[in-house]
């Protein structure tokens, strides 16, 4: 049987599979449907210091293999989230990962240190949200400016720290090399695609912020595109994710460089998305004699 | 309770009238009970096809000794169509029961009116069958534009039908709400478009009937992870409609 163990910044997970924030709850909400032993970690909703109503209007777009939406940054906030979300979701099994994003320099800093004072496992740090000015996309475009949050944020946690990329960076290499220069213990990428779209009734945009992250298998090439080249550019572990659906989908990014993946918009075609891609990696390599994926991690590179 | 996930055999799935379909499956054994006013996620075609997401489709119908689900489902784009095109022995996939259904106790000894619009109908069935046993009394008020479906399955928990229609092709000619008269109900569920369960609430509330809708929101995951289906409430709350809900007390929205 493979051992589908994984080692991201030091922290064991028992599958390289992760649920993507913001697609998974707190977890609890896939606990009836998936079996979470299957789960190597959830990366929980994405959270502000202060909680967030989130956007108006029309939140979410089907597109041909693919979502767009403008959730923005809808959640409770950190402390609620410590005292009310964080002890079921601890309890669930996967390692924990709050994923944190923030307005300002300062916002960041505060809710870094709150969890850094928590048990979570990881704090995953959101500087792509496309959907709110004030969500971190401000510091995900310039990799100055993302150097400039994640020194800061660095200074506030001894917390493993993943930095989230967005795929709108100017460059995604020289973000992702700011990123560990500043001191992330890994990177997770790739965020939403910013993307429109418009009524052709109303003759207007479709969201009330025109502008929304595409999601799912339609960026799942690009999303590739980019993890394969920062994997080649940086020492610390990378999470690859964009539009994974299946277990290939997952092995062609572990085959690309990723030490884990996250499942995000495929959990909502499939509930039972992240267990079925755990264990159909785990049949893959069965099927090909590979026991660990250290043995295949990076092989296209 | 929380959703599951399962595969279940098309049994029957028929036209109702125009746009209209009532499919029938097999809830496998095992799998938790739904109650009125809850719904669950349907797919009948590939996680790697579209459309994308699962369509939410309300249970119309639960027989438990048979384990027979009922859906009436209205035909309106691409996820519906697949829907459509299921026949006897097909599968497909069930994620639920989702969402919280009415609350049947509170019809206990009251005068209770379910008002429904449209395919907005379509929960109210169940609702009917569960709180018949309790109510003092149940009377269904239903509005068409045009085409009157499904009325005739209410009649044996109702008291009273009262019907109309837009066009007056069936009983009276107006709006659902033309037919209420509030002083004869202590409790209204709602489930319509958006204006007519506005209307009706509003009604149902200043006359001070206790008032619950069942809101329709577009939804990703059915399960309140997604955050897609959030809208406001009249204090600007921002609430799920898939986990809060979909029912709400009537003043939520409209008070």
């Amino acid at each position: 049987m493979a051992d589908l163990r994984v080692d991201l910044c030091g922290k064991e997970l028992r599958t390289p599979v992760i649920g993507a924030s913001g697609t998974y709850g707190f977890g609890g909400e896939f606990s009836g449907i998936v079996d979470m032993n299957w789960v190597g970690a959830v990366s929980g909703k994405g959270l502000t210091l202060e909680g967030k109503a989130g956007n108006t209007g029309v939140r979410l777009y089907e597109t041909p293999s693919g979502l767009i939406n403008s959730i923005g940054l809808q959640n409770p906030g950190v402390r609620h989230f410590i005292e009310h979300e964080l002890p079921a979701m601890r309890a669930l099994g996967p390692a924990v990962m709050a994923n944190l994003g923030g307005s300002t320099i300062e916002t960041y800093e505060e809710g870094a240190r709150l969890l850094d004072a928590t048990d979570v496992d990881f704090i995953e740090l959101n500087i792509s949200c496309p959907n709110v000015k004030a969500g971190g996309i401000a510091y995900g475009v310039k990799a100055a400016s993302a150097h400039e949050v994640v020194s800061r944020v660095r200074k506030c946690t001894s917390k493993p720290l993943i930095v989230k990329l967005s795929p709108n960076a100017e460059n995604i290499t020289e973000m992702a090399l700011a990123c560990e220069d500043a001191g992330a213990d890994g990177l997770s990428l790739v965020n939403t695609f910013q993307a429109m779209a418009i009524d052709l009734e109303t003759r207007r945009p479709v969201f009330d912020n025109v502008f929304a992250g595409l999601s799912g298998p339609a960026i799942r090439p690009i999303a590739l595109r980019m993890v394969y080249q920062v994997c080649k550019a940086v020492n610390v572990p990378v999470v690859g994710l964009g539009g994974i659906a299946t277990a290939r989908d997952a092995l062609e990014f572990i085959l690309a460089g990723a030490a884990a993946v996250q499942i995000g918009t495929a959990n909502f075609a499939n509930p039972r998305a992240c267990e079925d891609v755990a264990r159909g990696i785990a049949a893959w390599m069965d099927a090909h004699g590979v026991k660990t994926l250290d043995e295949i991690r990076g092989a296209a590179l | 309770m929380r959703a599951q996930s399962c595969e279940a055999l098309v049994l029957v799935n028929e036209e109702e009238a125009t746009g209209i379909r009532q499919m029938r499956v097999n809830l496998p054994a095992g799998q938790p009970e739904p109650k009125a006013g809850m719904f669950y996620m349907l797919r009948a075609w590939g996680a790697d096809e579209p459309p994308l997401l699962s369509r939410p489709i309300s249970v119309h119908r639960w027989d438990k000794e048979t384990r027979v689900l009922t859906f009436l489902y209205q035909v309106k784009g691409k996820g519906t169509e697949k829907l459509a095109a299921l026949c006897h022995g097909d599968r497909l996939s069930l994620t639920g029961p989702a969402g919280n259904g009415f609350p049947v106790e509170a019809a206990r000894g009251k005068r209770v009116a379910i008002i429904g619009g449209g395919i907005g109908v379509a929960p109210l069935l169940q609702l009917a069958r569960e709180v018949h046993p309790v109510a003092a009394r149940v009377d269904f008020l239903a509005g068409f534009r045009d085409e009157v479906y499904r009325v005739d399955a209410f009649e044996p928990y109702c008291a009273n039908i009262y019907v109309a229609t837009d066009t007056g092709s069936f009983g009276k000619k107006g709006f659902v709400t033309d037919l209420l008269d509030t002083e004869k109900y202590d409790l209204a569920y709602i489930c319509g478009p958006e204006i007519m369960m506005k209307n009706a609430a509003r009604l149902c509330l200043a006359a001070g009937l206790e008032c619950y809708v069942s809101k329709e929101g577009v939804m990703a995951c059915g399960l309140g992870a997604c955050l897609g289906c959030t809208c406001r409430t009249e204090k600007g709350e921002p609430v799920c409609v898939c986990k809060d809900g979909p029912v709400f007390e009537g003043s939520v929205f409209y008070g």
